[in-house]
């Protein structure tokens, strides 16, 4: 504001026209546009990608009351008449996203506990790396491993039917956001002023009891964000389940049953659904129920993660 | 010149009971050496001031006597340090325990991030106390030597960070009260707040001097002869090493020093 009013200052003096007089300068607007436009062009496709859920999902609460859809426990896309239930979707996407998160949260946070409290410099600046690194591993190798290397485990471990279970989906996904888990929680433990933890220590506290009793807790909103993007990760991710949560229709009553999660049932059956049929629109819908979901988890932890930057700034 | 500090007439005299000290100390950062050979014994019950320019190895030193000074790598501490005469260097001490006897205050005020309440309590709870109507006896007892109390006990669930700096250094000297520590180190303790919550404080200091050994480092002379019953003056080597240049009662360092240096220091020659 200063700086123009300035500029206008300079103006009115009429200054020679010599060195001082406002110049065009090409190069500065171009880049300016071309800066507005991708901006704009990734709201644009944003909201088209919105509209176009809307648009193909919703026309399904039509032909099946939005009461059925959610509730209705059966799923028969091809039957006569056809019926669309998504109960057994969204269990198997609650019970696979539980156990992901009752496994990454723990793991997660102590892990990050012990790169920002506890490993010396040396082993953080190595370690946090390799496991950001592991954040963009391609989902299906992971489905690939949890197909191989975890389903028997797991079958034999509960004496299952099959190792192929939500069990299994669950610890691949914990695996998979726990990259985020630990990158975002350590962010926010190291951004915990040490004056906290040279308070903690003079007063005799452990070495511990200062992890757990003052950083812990003065990084919660931060930790809270980082679980909240790993959860929005596990709710989201589509390949691994798609592979190893085993594809059964019926509403799982435990996390060892094969099952769908939401977004397997969209992924195994947009092939076989005709374009604007109902099928097609029931996809759609849990489409448009996942992005809501992931959207909320993301804005409330973009929410969390803003009140923690602001907390330390007296 | 005249000096022109006001000196409080002391109280009692000090007692000469010595209750921390160092030999011959010397403390290193890696090959650096922070502070060379000093030997000095802080008497009980009474209000120890160390002064000097910046970088001398003040809060180096002051930091010794609760092995904060552990806490950064590499540091190699030489000769003794003792409380009550047992080396706190020793093996075989337990740095929580000594921690528990030796209470600090920092330069900013630094009260957790939680409420008023939960502040007191930390130290009480680390060390088991786990008793709800325990531990509001102590909070309540630990604000009220801090001469805070009147202005917290209706908010004592709110969270620290809202009170003032004044408010928040005292609270953070009633949390360090609630250990029962029997020695309380001030690292600057004014240095971050205004004129009057200083006077706050070292009048806080003045009436806990009566049962505790306070070491307080201060960059503010006037501080150090208004609160202080003895003054320790330390300096700079040319390598950078802090030395004791003068230790003695207050009044004496301040009217009538032995070594030139501590004069020109104080009459504001350097430093």
């Amino acid at each position: 504001m200063r700086l123009r009013r300035n500029v206008h200052e300079v103006d009115a003096i009429a200054v020679p026209a010599g060195g001082l007089a406002r110049r065009w300068r090409l190069g500065e607007k171009f880049i300016e546009g071309w800066i507005y436009l991708a901006g704009g062009l990734a709201i644009v496709v944003l909201l088209g990608i919105i509209v176009l859920l809307v648009k193909e999902g919703v026309p399904i609460f039509f032909d099946t009351p939005p009461w059925e859809f959610f509730f209705g426990t059966k799923w028969y896309p091809v039957s006569e008449p056809p019926t669309f239930g998504i109960m057994p979707f969204f269990v198997a996407t609650l019970w696979v996203t539980i156990v992901a998160t009752a496994i990454s949260v723990p793991i997660g946070v102590a892990c990050a506990a012990y790169l920002s409290e506890v490993a010396p410099d040396k082993v953080r600046e190595t370690v946090k790396p390799v496991i950001e690194l592991l954040a963009g591993f391609p989902s299906v190798v992971m489905g690939f491993i949890g197909l191989m290397l975890l389903s028997p485990l797991v079958q034999s471990a509960f004496n299952l039917n099959t190792g192929l279970s939500g069990l299994t989906a669950g610890i691949m996904l914990a695996f998979m956001s726990l990259p985020i888990i630990i990158s975002v929680s350590e962010d926010a433990l190291r951004a915990v002023p040490d004056e906290f933890r040279q308070a903690s220590f003079a007063l005799g506290a452990t070495k511990w009891e200062t992890i757990w009793h003052v950083c812990i807790p003065a990084a919660l909103s931060g930790i809270t964000a980082a679980v909240m993007l790993g959860v929005g990760r596990a709710i989201g991710e589509t390949m691994t389940v798609l592979m190893v949560a085993g594809g059964a229709l019926a509403v799982p009553v435990s996390p060892t049953e094969p099952m769908m999660p939401m977004t397997a049932a969209i992924a195994s059956g947009i092939g076989n659904a005709v374009r604007g049929g109902l099928q097609y629109q029931a996809l759609f819908a849990i489409g448009l129920i996942l992005f809501v979901l992931t959207l909320s988890v993301n804005l409330v932890a973009d929410r969390v993660l803003e009140r923690q930057k602001r907390k330390f700034q007296r | 010149m005249n000096i022109n500090l006001e000196l409080t007439d002391k109280k009692a005299p000090v007692s000469g009971e010595v209750r921390m000290s160092t030999k011959n100390l010397s403390l290193y950062y890696g090959d650096f050496q922070a502070l060379r050979d000093i030997t000095l014994n802080i008497p009980e019950n009474a209000i120890t001031a160390v002064i000097g320019p910046s970088g001398c190895g003040k809060s180096t030193f002051l930091r010794l006597f609760n092995r904060m000074n552990d806490l950064i790598t590499g540091v190699k501490v030489d000769g003794r340090v003792e409380l009550d005469g047992i080396n706190i260097y020793d093996r075989d001490i337990d740095v929580v325990e000594l921690r528990k006897k030796v209470g600090m205050v920092f330069q900013k005020p630094n009260p957790f991030p939680m409420s008023v309440f939960e502040n007191v309590a930390f130290g009480p709870r680390r060390h088991g106390r786990k008793n709800r109507m325990e531990l509001e006896d102590v909070v309540e007892k630990s604000l009220k030597q801090a001469a805070l109390w009147d202005e917290v006990k209706d908010k004592l669930g709110q969270s620290a960070l809202a009170l003032s700096g004044g408010q928040q250094q005292r609270l953070c000297i009633a949390r360090v009260l609630a250990v029962e520590p029997e020695v309380i180190l001030m690292d600057e303790p004014c240095s971050a707040l205004d004129p009057i919550a200083t006077l706050r404080i070292e009048d806080l200091m003045k009436s806990l001097a009566e049962n505790y050994t306070i070491v307080i480092v201060t960059h503010n002379m006037q501080q150090a002869a208004r609160v202080s019953d003895m003054s320790a003056f330390f300096m700079m080597e040319e390598d950078r090493a802090g030395i004791l240049v003068e230790y003695g009662p207050t009044a004496e360092l301040f009217t009538n020093p032995k070594d030139k240096r501590t004069e020109d220091y104080i009459t504001g020659r350097f430093g």
